[in-house]
This record gives structure tokens, C-alpha cells and sequence, in this order.
């Protein structure tokens, strides 16, 4: 009981870190609200590494912080859509009956990266009010696939060594 | 931990990319019938109706952002948020498209002059 405590803080001080990172990084991929998502390579590894109370728990703790820290209350907003609705994706990918080992690591982030844009993207429709905002939705699945891919093959590689820590 | 795609993977990603495919498509398509005009709105109400067809500049919600409409494209060209994103954004020009400022909550649409009216109602 007390080893998972500590972990759990180990993962939301990577999360929250990694979500530092992210603002340091000066590339933006030339597209607004495209980014690659560094702190959802924490959420995929705990998915595969801790309980899904404790994911989500995690989920919303480091949306919370970076929030408050980085952000602002729409940024918040913004990401606890896409990070949960990100998460439900990946967690039926990953341990739903359905679908049980018939997805890698990265087709899991791929679902992720998808589904948090989509996630983002609702929230931004119902907070202007408009529906034509719909028409960027080709943008957001392709970005969602791109990021998804490069978190997932990071992950993959983490938690190929990480299995012995454990 | 294996971490090369597996079949279904692959077949995750031809179907993302067709949807995202087909939306663009879809878009396109619809996207350049008969647009003519642009809806101005802040905070949901509409503040203006301006036609494409005339060079002109506008200034929104008492200033905070400035459009700028030339051959045919509406394009935001100043805002006072600090993200700058509907500044960055290209000029639109088809229709449904449209440059979306969340901080000032001001939106640009294209639209057509016929359904402008429908659009008003159904709002």
C-alpha cells in the first residue's frame, strides 16, 4: 500500500514534468491546438502499470496542477474533456473484454491522441456555440493519429524495460 | 511487452484516417457553394453581416479584434487575446469555415446570403 502511494506521486511529478516540458518546447506544428501531448506518455505507461481508479485519479490530479500552474480555467476545462474522454478510449482498448490484447501500445495512444482531440474540440463547440466548428475535425483525427503514434512507440519502448522495476 | 502494430491497429488507423478523409471531402464539397458573406458574432449574438465581394476592414466588439476582408477572403488580422490563434489562423473563404476567437468569444463564419436567413432562425 504504501509502495503504490509512492508511486503515484512518482507518476504525477512525471506528468506535471512532462507537462513543463511541453511549454518549453517551441515547435508548434504550424496548426493551433496541435500539439504532441509529452504528459499522455505518463497516462499510457500508468495504464499499463497501475489500477484504472488510479489512472484516472492520476488523470485528473495532473490536469488539475498543470492547470492551475500553466493554464487558465478554460485550459483546464479543455483538457479534463480530452484527457478523460482520451482515457475511457484507451482504457476499453486496453483492458475492455471486447478488445483485450488485440491492440499494441500504440494502437491504444493512436485511440488516445484521437479521442482527446475530440474530446477538445466538443467542449470548444459548446462553449462558442457553434457547430461549424466541425469542419476542423479532419485536422484533429489526423494530428490524433500522428501524436498518438510517436507517444505510442515511446511507451512501447519505456515499458518494454520498465517491467522488471515493478 | 511487444510493440510492433498489430493487425488491428492498423486497421484503427485506415479507419481514422478515412472518416478524417471522408470529413474533408464532405467539406470541400459543401464548403464552396455559394459563399458570399460573413457572419460576425460575439458572445453568440450576431453583431454584423458583411459581403466578401467588397474590400473592407472591421473592427469587432469595440475593437479587441480587427478583420480585414480582401478578394473575396476574411481574414483576422489584430486581436488583443494573448494566444493570438484566430490571428494565426489563414484567411477564410469557403463556406461554414470560420476563425474563432474563445477568449474574446468572437466568431467569423462564411456563410451564403440565401441560408443566412434559415441560419438566423435556427439560431
Amino acid at each position: 500500500m504504501k509502495g503504490r502511494a509512492a508511486y503515484f506521486g512518482v507518476f504525477t511529478a512525471l506528468a506535471l514534468i512532462f507537462s513543463y516540458v511541453e511549454t518549453l518546447i517551441p515547435i508548434s506544428f504550424g496548426i493551433p491546438g496541435v500539439k504532441l501531448g509529452l504528459a499522455n506518455l505518463v497516462i499510457v505507461i500508468a495504464l499499463y502499470k497501475m489500477k484504472l481508479g488510479e489512472v484516472y485519479l492520476l488523470s485528473v490530479v495532473r490536469v488539475l496542477l498543470s492547470g492551475f500552474i500553466f493554464g487558465n480555467y478554460f485550459s483546464i476545462l479543455y483538457s479534463l474533456a480530452g484527457g478523460l474522454l482520451s482515457l475511457t478510449a484507451m482504457a476499453l482498448l486496453s483492458r475492455g473484454k471486447r478488445w483485450k490484447k488485440s491492440f499494441s501500445v500504440t494502437g491504444v495512444s493512436i485511440a488516445g491522441g484521437v479521442f482527446h482531440n475530440i474530446g477538445q474540440l466538443l467542449i470548444a463547440m459548446a462553449v462558442v456555440e457553434t457547430f461549424h466548428a466541425a469542419y476542423y475535425i479532419p485536422v484533429l483525427l489526423v494530428s490524433g493519429v500522428v501524436t498518438g503514434f510517436l507517444i505510442g512507440i515511446t511507451a512501447g519502448e519505456v515499458l518494454k524495460r520498465l517491467i522488471n522495476v515493478f | 511487452m511487444k510493440t510492433g502494430l498489430k493487425k488491428n491497429d492498423v486497421l484503427l488507423i485506415i479507419i481514422i484516417l478515412a472518416v478524417a478523409g471522408s470529413a474533408y471531402w464532405l467539406h470541400e464539397k459543401i464548403g464552396t457553394k455559394g459563399a458570399n458573406c460573413i457572419t460576425v458574432k460575439v458572445n453568440g449574438r450576431i453583431e454584423g453581416v458583411y459581403s466578401l465581394g467588397e474590400d473592407q476592414e472591421i473592427e469587432i466588439n469595440g475593437g479587441t479584434n480587427h478583420l480585414v476582408i480582401k478578394n473575396g477572403r476574411a481574414d483576422m488580422t489584430e486581436a488583443d487575446c494573448p494566444d493570438k490563434l484566430c490571428v494565426n489562423q489563414k484567411a477564410v473563404s469557403k463556406n461554414r469555415e470560420s476563425i474563432i476567437c474563445l477568449p474574446n468569444k468572437v466568431i467569423v463564419e462564411v456563410d451564403s446570403s440565401e441560408n443566412s436567413e434559415f441560419d438566423a432562425v435556427s439560431n
